[in-house]
């Protein structure tokens, strides 16, 4: 099923590679990874506005894929696509396909809510909700299953040791969420994402209102769930890309200019555009 | 003059004239709230909360009144505020910016300023002339209506405040919209949606007209809502205006009653506010 997946996979246009291909000469990716997300020919429009044009990308299971570009150029309205959020708002659509372990979730079929329930997402801004820290976790978990009080204790203090947080919430769990500092807060949301077992995460800039130390958790805590997640990154800090994800896709004005292993676009872009961008002279 | 004296002056000018205008607003604030207490405080003793509302001449309270009001202002609220919080849950939660949603709206914004004797005439229509008789039901569907758009206007206003991300954060875990809405958006909200209670409720606690043309008033102890009840506002209209003293005495202890009640609901409803944005 998988190889089925990488035939599939075929970049509609070479230049721009849909699929990291250097893989067979770099010693990083050592067992054969798997794709989680085929994105094929995805364009976005926000009314007549087109926001993406025609997007091919796959994202490896238990990778971090980082996705890197000026303001506006399309990275974040790409992870909306991938749990259709945007569709809360109307006049926003997508076309083309994304499979998701080969089903289109794009189809007017599938169905929403347990399409998000299947991939997590985390967002710029801390969102935790107007609720104990023990009910935020718990919010997801109890949405789809009915696990009796001892299992969801379990399930919450899993989620909650995961994200790195449990040493410290550990004695206030009934206190409220918002009573947490910043970069405390957005360890709840991703305890909150992960609680639901998901197989995706979606971080948009998960760090980029957080001060160094509270990022520097942040991504250790990327480094730690890539072992059980696909995770797909977007990130405004270069750095943040180079330090935490395993393939980077570099995206200018709703195009995705180059895609391949981290490594490789930090270190020789192929597109004359990457490398003006990743070494700063424009963005 | 110098353009920079010019300036100055004109400066001068135009802040001893705002001193002024807020001066006479105040002063005429004080004057009524002076007036009431000097008049209000000596009225206010035991009797007046259980005795009813006596013939001229003999002594009296306003137990009567007080307990109509409270058990109209108690209905209207509690049929109110459903009706409100659903509308603007819709408003703001499902009708964005479709042509339905504007035209609820518009006629909300319109309901919220209509005059109050309107509303009274228009329940006098819908209730009392088919059943032939005042009542007190016919009171507490008055000042619902005048609940509703007031609900309406604040959970609307309350439920924008929450920010897109907080519902987002909840559909992204596979919520369905009415679990975002009742679980993660009210909870938010709720402080605020309570202040427009609050809000509501001092506004129909003070309302006559609407009750001049429904409930009427009854002289006697009452508590049967099919026929009319006394309540604290058409007393006043009616005691402060007849020539004799104790009833206008009476009249002042009424309208301080109903003046101390707006102002505590006032006071709770800015502590709720001031509580909501601290936790939140």
């Amino acid at each position: 099923m998988n190889a089925e997946y990488a035939l599939t996979a075929e970049p509609a246009r070479p230049s721009t590679l849909a699929r990291p291909y250097v893989r067979s000469r770099e010693p990083i990716a050592v067992a054969q990874t798997i794709p989680k997300v085929v994105i094929r020919d995805v364009h976005f429009f926000y009314k007549k506005f087109e926001a993406l044009k025609g997007i091919n990308l796959v994202l490896d299971d238990k990778r971090v894929t980082a996705f890197i570009g000026p303001s506006g150029c399309g990275k974040s309205t790409l992870l909306r696509i991938l749990n259709r959020i945007y569709e809360l708002y109307p006049g926003q659509r997508a076309t083309g396909e994304v499979l998701v372990d080969g089903q289109n979730i794009l189809d007017p079929a599938q169905d929403l809510n347990l399409l998000r329930a299947k991939i997590g997402m985390v967002f710029q801004k801390p969102t935790p909700f107007p609720m104990s820290i023990y009910d935020n976790v718990a919010f997801g978990i109890r949405l789809y299953t009915q696990p009796s009080p001892s299992e969801l204790d379990e399930r919450v203090e899993e989620a909650l040791r995961r994200a790195a947080l449990w040493d410290e919430v550990k004695d206030k769990l009934r206190q409220s969420g918002l009573s947490l500092s910043g970069g405390q807060q957005q360890r709840l949301c991703i305890a909150r994402a992960i609680a639901v077992k998901p197989e995706i995460l979606l971080l948009d800039e998960p760090a980029s209102a957080l001060d160094p130390i509270s990022t520097q958790r942040i991504e250790e805590l990327i480094a730690e769930l890539k072992s059980d997640y696909c995770i797909a990154l977007v990130t405004h800090n270069m750095q943040q890309a180079a330090r935490s994800s395993d393939y980077t896709a570099f995206m200018y004005l709703g195009e995705l200019v180059e895609f391949s292993e981290t490594e490789t676009i930090f270190t020789h872009p192929k597109e004359r555009r990457t490398e003006d961008y990743i070494t700063g002279r424009f963005g | 003059m110098t353009l920079y004296g010019r300036r100055r002056a004109n400066n001068a000018l135009y802040l001893a004239l705002s001193w002024m205008a807020t001066g006479i607003g105040l002063a005429i604030l004080f004057l009524i709230l002076w007036t009431l207490v000097r008049n209000g405080i000596p009225a206010l003793r035991f009797g007046l909360f259980v005795e009813n509302t006596p013939p001229p001449g003999s002594r009296g309270g306003l137990g009567n009144a007080i307990y109509g009001s409270v058990v109209m202002t108690a209905i209207a609220t509690l049929v109110g505020t459903p009706v409100g919080v659903l509308t603007g849950t819709y408003l703001a939660e499902f009708g964005g910016a479709s042509r339905v949603a504007s035209a609820v709206r518009f006629i909300n914004d319109v309901l919220l300023s209509a005059p109050s004797i309107i509303i009274g005439l228009f329940v006098y229509g819908l209730l009392v002339v088919p059943l032939h008789h005042f009542s007190a039901w016919a009171g507490s569907v008055a000042l619902a209506i005048i609940v509703v758009p007031v609900v309406v206007r604040t959970t609307e206003d309350m439920l924008r405040l929450v920010p897109a991300t907080l519902r987002e954060a909840a559909v992204a875990l596979g919520a369905p919209q009415w679990k975002v809405i009742v679980l993660v958006t009210y909870r938010a909200a709720l402080q605020g949606m309570l202040t427009g209670v609050m809000l509501a409720v001092a506004r129909i606690a003070g309302e006559t007209a609407p009750l001049l043309f429904t409930s009427l008033n009854n002289q006697f102890w009452s508590v049967n809502m099919n026929a009319p009840m006394a309540n604290l506002p058409v007393v006043i209209f009616q005691f402060a205006l007849s020539p004799y003293a104790d009833w206008q005495e009476l009249a002042w202890g009424g309208a301080m009653l109903i003046t101390l009640t707006i102002l505590l609901l006032n006071i709770l409803a800015r502590a709720l506010a001031s509580w909501s944005n601290h936790t939140s």
